[in-house]
């Protein structure tokens, strides 16, 4: 399978997410420079995090203009799978691709730590490897990492089982508790429409090998080859 | 005689805005009282060159303001706009 992992000035994840793919799942990867647009070859693209065009005016706000990101909607439309962790979450939300927007942490604190996930939907090409309502365990990495939503949004990703992943405790209760972040309904991940484009603020890519305390991550990459 | 554009972006009612929030706590700690909200935002100034009018100016700068200054999802935009000398 051949995997696209975009690159823009700032991203940071972008080698850690290569190394999963290339050296741990021994799949095809390559980067795409965020000029590139040609995306044809490409089974799944990546958006990585880290702090796109540092951050400036709002997360992911200059992202979006990359040309390459004209092709990413486009290649999205036609139901191709994209995902966008952490910054790239933020950029998919600024490009329309996802609904809402991620602002600052409650705390107004740059979290760093390992959470607890609930798998909400597990029938995606994204997460058909794992168990509804299994738990996970991967770390954050953010300071805007609050998803907002308006009550109509938020029903509608309920109704239409959009939400991916909940912050929940390590026996999968959800509470106000155990929200690191503030998030609407305790929300960490969330899918389009067609549930081809997910986007999350955990970081998968971070939790895929023995050596790094947790291999729950690798269960989205692997999910991808598995609908190959 | 040109056009600038003076926008001022802030977060709309009822999306919780972490930084207000925090300088209005620091206000309280500092002992300033009678502080009732904060409001905190983005401040912006276009100057336009001098082939527009103001018309022009106008829907041009609620273009980049809907478009890229703001995100309307959290946030509202206010501008006035002010003629210069060149």
């Amino acid at each position: 399978m051949k995997f696209g992992v975009v690159v823009f000035p700032g991203s940071n994840c972008d080698h850690d997410t290569y190394h999963v793919l290339k050296k741990v799942l021994g799949e095809g990867v390559f980067y795409i420079w965020h000029k590139d647009t040609s995306l044809r070859l490409f089974d799944a693209i990546i958006l990585p995090g880290g702090f796109s065009y540092g951050d400036y005016l709002r997360v992911g706000a200059v992202a979006r203009f990359s040309p390459v990101m004209k092709e990413i909607v486009k290649y999205a439309k036609e139901g191709r799978p994209v995902l966008g962790i952490c910054n790239g979450f933020q950029i998919l939300l600024e490009t329309g691709l996802l609904p809402g927007a991620l602002i600052a942490n409650d705390g107004l604190r740059f979290l760093c730590q390992d959470v607890y996930l609930k798998v909400k939907n597990r029938d995606t090409v994204f997460t058909n490897t794992y168990e509804k309502d299994q738990v996970l365990k991967m770390p954050i990495a953010h300071y805007s990492g609050n998803y907002f939503a308006d009550d109509e949004i938020l029903k509608r990703l309920h109704d239409e089982d959009r939400i991916a992943f909940q912050y929940c405790n390590a026996d999968g209760d959800v509470s106000d508790q155990i929200n690191p972040n503030g998030s609407k309904h305790g929300i960490a991940g969330i899918f389009n429409e067609n549930k081809n484009v997910l986007g999350m603020m955990p970081h998968p890519e971070r939790a895929a090998e023995k050596i790094l305390a947790s291999e729950d991550g690798l269960g989205i990459f692997k999910s991808l080859l598995e609908r190959n | 005689m040109m056009w600038k554009a003076k926008i001022v972006v802030t977060y709309k009612p009822g999306i919780l805005d972490p930084e207000a929030k925090t300088i209005q706590h620091a206000l309280g700690n500092l002992g300033y009282r009678h502080i009732q909200e904060v409001e905190a935002g983005r401040y912006f100034e276009v100057q336009f060159d001098k082939t527009l009018n103001k018309e022009d100016t106008e829907s041009l700068t609620k273009e980049i303001c809907a478009k890229i200054l703001s995100n309307p999802v959290i946030q509202k935009y206010r501008y006035e706009l002010k003629e210069v000398d060149e």
